[in-house]
């Protein structure tokens, strides 16, 4: 065994790989060229023996706007997981554009390519004000270093404040986040995303808890992102789905099941069966 | 909130804190570096004023806590990690300066020898390496830094990296400094064993127990724990406290926006460690012996003990706990030793379940009651 | 002077040994001169028959005397002749002959030496285990006369070794030989050191001798490490019973609350009181029952560790129910609580806890590993205690219950499971099984008002490495760093080990950070 191997198999530190001591030490650049934005291909997870993700393939093309449906365990969250690094697959693999290994990379690496996600229960930072939340979202150089001498500028302050005003959240800025209503804590979150410009960005539940009205204008929000950004929506909400308008895939078991849009999807004899019983 | 703009450091230093907060630390430093020594030297000793030598050492020594209970306030308070370790970081910076202190004493030991007294008396011919250069006052201070920021490093990478968190990190840590505490006991270890380091009679040249060298150790001291207060303040109002403190209320948020929670939790564990380093190195001098029961996991769980008492997320609150703590420690164990543990036992179980916010955030509560009721009760819940 | 006995011993033996006592020499016992009693003792050795034993054993216990020309033994207000045994008349002024110290220890020798050819098996063998430490070349012949007259097997074996040894020191390099290959047979350190000489090209000249003497030494050390390691491996078993002891209920409370009690270690203190309390008791009221206080003290460790256990849950901790640090630094204060009450009532100073007469001794396995019966008591007692846990855990409505709040709390109190209640329940059933580890420390180790700490970070290791609420995996984790530790204590000293063990798990997390039994699975942060 090489002193090289000896490093990365007892101390996790691959040599060959500078990004585990600094991610922005190396640059690397999405390449959309066949227009497909996120390919997963035969992903398989499995929890003691459980698959909850069964050769899953699916491919995301840019710009698209894509609902994923499914029953409660068909694998929706743990889909999010694997392309967000959170969890490894056992098998198959996940590319970000044509180049980008997703399972080689860690979560903020991850995210510092240009993959936002908002949790099924929304994560904000309780203790910080919503301006806070959106700054420190805020696409920049996130290393330790620049944190200690970062102040913001003009136009960072500006573009805050578009945010704020996108969700609404213009008179609560100064307000600790944790004190905001379930519906706003949403929004925020959707807002952290924006802010930190991901090419792709995937949203679990987004409108859960959310009034209709609330309901409607993300999905306004959301259509009008699509094109320049793509974007993955876990949803249950059917009337919302259908507001979205693009391609449904419906997964169970830990694969896809039906795929097209929701018309189609909703008259296929096997989703019925999966939604139904038998 | 408004956008700001580009503003020079120094006006960002002044508007880090309160004008209030800047006179109160220009108070504490007048009262440490000039009232004090008078009061301690000029005034005569029974005098109502006079400020004798055991106060000098006792206030000397709790200063020391203070800065340790900041260090353990940046890493628990605002970075959510509670180390049970952070007593074997002070004892690395008191051993390091302790090295200095020994070798200072020259010939004037039991021995007469070149040697440490216990090197002597364990039949050694010569320094172990890791002594050398020990008799270098410069080499030695930058030991006291180095020392537990290598080790806090090291350690904290491998269990930042694994994500070890909440009370498995803090078993985890307390393993460490028990293991260590072992490993200083060992006569073979070379650093005194179980009697650690004692009987100094230098430092610098000058004698250690003239009352000059005791009240510039002091002042020192103050002088440091003034600038770990600022320091800690001009850390935890930058972003780099806000994500910090975003770590600890939500880690895998920050993640999710692309910051590695690894690097900032590092930073603030070395710093941290670092901070316990020189308060140990200062401490070492006032008290006059180190040895490993300072290592003890009951001395670090009592570190956080004193931030808990004062109020974390705050900065001065640690500073009180530690005061108010060790004050009553001294009372105690003077007066009625066999109730302190029994004060000390309820002092954890009383803070933690009554007073989550410490004695800082008591005295807020009641501030705001007492102006509610001022402003009276036609605008409840208002500011 | 016992070896100028066993000098004239064996001149002895080549005359025909005599079918009675021999009045004359029987005389000369009395003699005013003391070379003369020195050859009567040892001639009379040599009959090696019982009379002789009987008359050598009234001389030692000064109750031989003489009366004019006769020699009596004087039993009470009996006497008999010192030759045949036959009663007499009790003689009028009988004299006590000069025994001084010489004559004294030529006695002891000749009767000890005798004791090999007694009729009674248990004397025999307690005289071959004693001869065995000094088994000079001058005995051989006794062993080997003793040999042809033994049947039994054991101490015939013993026997064979005693001559082996003896013989090393024979003239003739094939007999030395042929004992060195015996004593290779053996398993024990002081036949080893006999031997080791003999490697020595000085000591022994003829290779050949020399040679066997080497690879003899080899085989016993190769069965001497074995027998140490199994013995470490041992008492790492006994050691990580008390582990498992003091983790199972650190793991049980853990899994359902989420909460490490650092108090834990206090509750091991209160079952070795309540140990050190019954005791006490039965040496006041019961002191012919005092071997049946350990039983007794089970039940009373049990439930006062459990009152105190819910005491703390009641009072403490679960108002911090969800502040897992700030549960640390509240138990952490409950624990120093405890350790000074047990100053106040119990006093500073470590008490006395003494085995009962059915827990001392051992089984030897081997010439050098010893199995003491109160750590094989508290192996089986851990194993048990194991046992009814798992009943209790897996069988019950209480532990279907306690499962359920490990697994998921909300979930388990939508479904009507009292949860509050399961809370104080296994905390007193986590406390109770720590009173009871503390009963078996008792019996292995100091009870003081700081034993608990002693303990509370390894068995924080074992909830580390064994996982979050996972019982199993406490098991193997208390097991497997019990005996690891102790097998690296015999290698390299206590505190290295310490160090070794503190460091391997930190390296061990970073490998599996759940433990070794991880759940996985999304819902796991």
């Amino acid at each position: 065994m090489g002193s090289r191997d000896v490093l990365r198999k007892i101390i996790g530190i691959d040599p060959d790989e500078p990004s585990k001591f600094g991610f922005a030490s190396k640059q690397r650049v999405l390449d959309i060229s066949h227009n497909v934005i996120l390919y997963l291909d035969d992903i398989t997870v499995s929890f003691d023996g459980f698959k909850a993700l069964n050769k899953l393939n699916l491919t995301i093309d840019a710009g698209e706007l894509r609902c994923i449906i499914g029953p409660n365990g068909a694998g929706k969250t743990t889909m999010m997981d694997v392309i967000t690094g959170k969890t490894r697959p056992d098998t198959g693999s996940a590319y970000f554009g044509q180049t980008i290994d997703l399972t080689r990379l860690t979560e903020p690496e991850i995210a510092h390519i240009g993959i936002g996600r908002k949790f099924q229960k929304p994560t904000i930072f309780d203790q910080h004000t919503a301006f806070e939340n959106l700054e420190l979202a805020m696409k920049t150089d996130k290393r330790v270093r620049r944190s200690l001498v970062a102040t913001l500028s003009g136009e960072d302050g500006d573009r805050i404040a578009e945010a704020l005003r996108l969700i609404r959240l213009d008179r609560e800025a100064d307000r600790p986040a944790g004190l905001l209503s379930h519906g706003q804590k949403q929004w925020l979150e959707i807002g952290m995303l924006l802010m930190q410009e991901p090419k792709l960005l995937l949203l679990d539940e987004p409108v859960a808890g959310m009034t209709d009205d609330e309901t409607m204008r993300t999905a306004e929000l959301f259509v009008s992102l699509a094109g320049t950004h793509s974007l993955v929506v876990v949803e249950h909400d059917m009337a919302f789905v259908e507001k979205l308008g693009g391609k449904v895939t419906v997964l169970h078991e830990g694969s896809v099941l039906a795929e097209g849009d929701l018309a189609t999807v909703q008259n296929d004899q096997r989703v019925i069966e999966v939604y139904l019983g038998r | 909130m408004t956008p700001r703009a580009r503003t020079p450091y120094t006006i960002r230093l002044f508007s880090m804190m309160q004008r209030g907060h800047w006179i109160a630390l220009g108070a504490f430093l007048a009262a440490t570096l000039v009232v004090v020594p008078i009061l301690n030297l000029v005034v005569p000793e029974g005098s109502a004023f006079h400020v004798s030598a055991y106060a000098i050492t006792l206030v000397g020594k709790i200063m020391c806590y203070a800065m340790v209970a900041v260090a353990m306030d940046l890493i628990w308070g605002f970075g959510g990690i509670l180390s049970l370790g952070h007593g074997l970081f002070f004892a690395l910076g008191g051993y390091a300066f302790g090295m200095y202190l020994m070798r200072q004493i020259g010939r004037d030991g039991s021995y007469q020898s070149d040697l440490p007294d216990f090197m002597v008396f364990l039949d050694w011919k010569g320094l172990p390496w890791y002594w050398s250069g020990s008799d270098s006052f410069l080499w030695v201070s930058l030991l006291v830094v180095a020392v537990p920021a290598i080790v806090a490093f090291v350690f904290g990478y491998f269990a930042f990296r694994s994500r070890i968190k909440g009370v498995y990190f803090s078993i985890i840590t307390q393993a460490l400094t028990y293991a260590a505490m072992l490993l200083f006991f060992r006569n073979e270890t070379g650093f005194g064993g179980n009697n650690g380091f004692t009987d100094f009679k230098r430092i610098l040249g000058y004698s250690i127990t003239a009352p000059e060298t005791r009240l510039v150790l002091f002042g020192l001291t103050a002088l440091l724990l003034a600038a770990t207060l600022l320091f800690a303040r001009w850390l935890t109002t930058s972003k780099f406290g806000r994500v910090l403190t975003a770590i600890r209320d939500a880690e895998s948020r920050v993640m999710f926006i692309g910051y590695n929670p690894l690097w900032y939790k590092l930073t603030i564990w070395t710093i941290s460690a670092v901070l316990c380093g020189i308060a140990g190195a200062l401490y070492v001098p006032q008290v006059g012996i180190i040895n490993p029961s300072e290592m003890s996991p009951a001395n670090s769980i009592e570190i956080a003990i004193w931030v808990a008492v004062g109020g974390r997320g705050t900065l001065i609150g640690p500073v009180v706990g530690a005061f108010v703590v060790n004050l009553a420690k001294s009372w105690f164990t003077v007066s009625f030793p066999e109730y302190w543990l029994f004060f000390l036992g309820l002092l954890f179980i009383v803070v933690t379940l009554l007073l989550p916010q410490g004695l800082v955030g008591l005295w807020q509560a009641i501030r705001e009651k007492v102006q509610n009721t001022r402003a009276g009760h036609a605008t409840p819940g208002e500011k | 002077m016992i070896r100028h006995f066993l000098v004239s011993l064996i001149f002895a033996l080549a005359l025909p040994a005599q079918a009675a006592l021999d009045p004359q020499l029987v005389r000369q016992l009395t003699d005013e001169d003391s070379g003369t009693k020195v050859t009567a003792i040892r001639q009379m050795a040599l009959a090696a028959d019982p009379e002789a034993v009987r008359v050598l054993k009234a001389m030692a216990e000064d109750n031989l005397f003489v009366a004019g020309s006769q020699v009596v033994i004087i039993e009470g207000e009996q006497a008999f002749d010192a030759a045949t045994g036959k009663p007499v008349k009790m003689p009028a002024s009988p004299e006590s002959p000069t025994v001084n110290n010489r004559i004294r220890g030529e006695l002891a020798a000749a009767l000890a030496a005798l004791k090999l050819l007694d009729a009674d098996r248990a004397v025999r063998l307690q005289a071959v285990q004693a001869l065995q430490r000094k088994a000079e070349p001058e005995l051989a012949p006794l062993f080997e006369r003793a040999l042809k007259a033994e049947s039994d097997p054991q101490i015939k074996g013993l026997l064979a070794i005693a001559k082996a040894q003896a013989d090393l020191g024979n003239k003739d390099p094939a007999v030395r030989r042929a004992a060195v290959m015996v004593l290779g047979e053996t398993t024990s350190p002081a036949i080893r050191s006999l031997l080791l000489p003999l490697t020595e090209k000085a000591r022994e000249p003829n290779d050949r001798v020399r040679y066997a003497a080497i690879s003899a030494v080899k085989a016993i050390d190769g069965r001497l490490s074995i027998s140490e390691n199994l013995g470490r491996v041992f008492t790492g078993l006994s050691l990580g019973s008390i582990l498992l002891l003091a983790a199972l209920g650190l793991a049980i409370i853990y899994g359902v609350m989420g909460v490490i009690n650092m108090a834990h270690g206090e509750l091991l203190m209160v079952g070795a009181y309540s140990a050190y309390t019954m005791q006490s008791i039965f040496r006041t009221w019961l002191p012919d029952y005092i071997d049946w206080y350990l039983p007794a003290a089970i039940p009373l460790a049990f439930f006062a560790a459990a009152a105190v256990g819910v005491l703390m849950e009641r009072t403490v901790i679960r108002w911090l129910y969800g502040r897992t640090l700030e549960t640390l630094l509240a138990t952490w204060g409950l624990s120093l609580i405890l350790i000074q009450a047990a100053r106040v009532l119990f006093g500073a100073q470590n008490v006395e806890v003494s085995n009962p007469s059915w827990m001392s001794g051992g089984i030897e396995l081997l010439p050098n590993l010893i199995l003491p019966w109160n750590r094989i008591i508290i192996i089986g007692f851990a194993l048990f205690v194991l046992f009814l846990v798992w009943v209790l855990m897996n069988r019950t409505r209480l532990g279907m219950f306690v499962r359920a709040v490990t697994q998921n709390r909300s979930m388990a109190g939508c479904v009507g499971v009292p949860t509050s209640r399961i809370d104080t329940l296994a905390f007193a059933l986590g406390a109770g099984i720590a009173g009871l580890g503390g009963v078996a420390l008792s019996q292995i180790s100091n009870v003081g008002p700081d034993m608990g700490q002693g303990y509370i970070v390894d068995s924080f290791m074992v909830v580390v490495v064994g996982g979050v609420g996972q019982l199993a995996g406490a098991v193997w984790a208390a097991l497997g760093l019990g005996i690891f530790s102790k097998l690296l204590e015999g290698w390299a000293g206590a505190v290295i080990a310490k160090i070794t063990i503190l460091v391997c798990i930190i390296i061990f997390i970073q490998k599996r950070p759940q433990g070794i039994f991880a759940l996985k699975g999304r819902f796991v942060d």
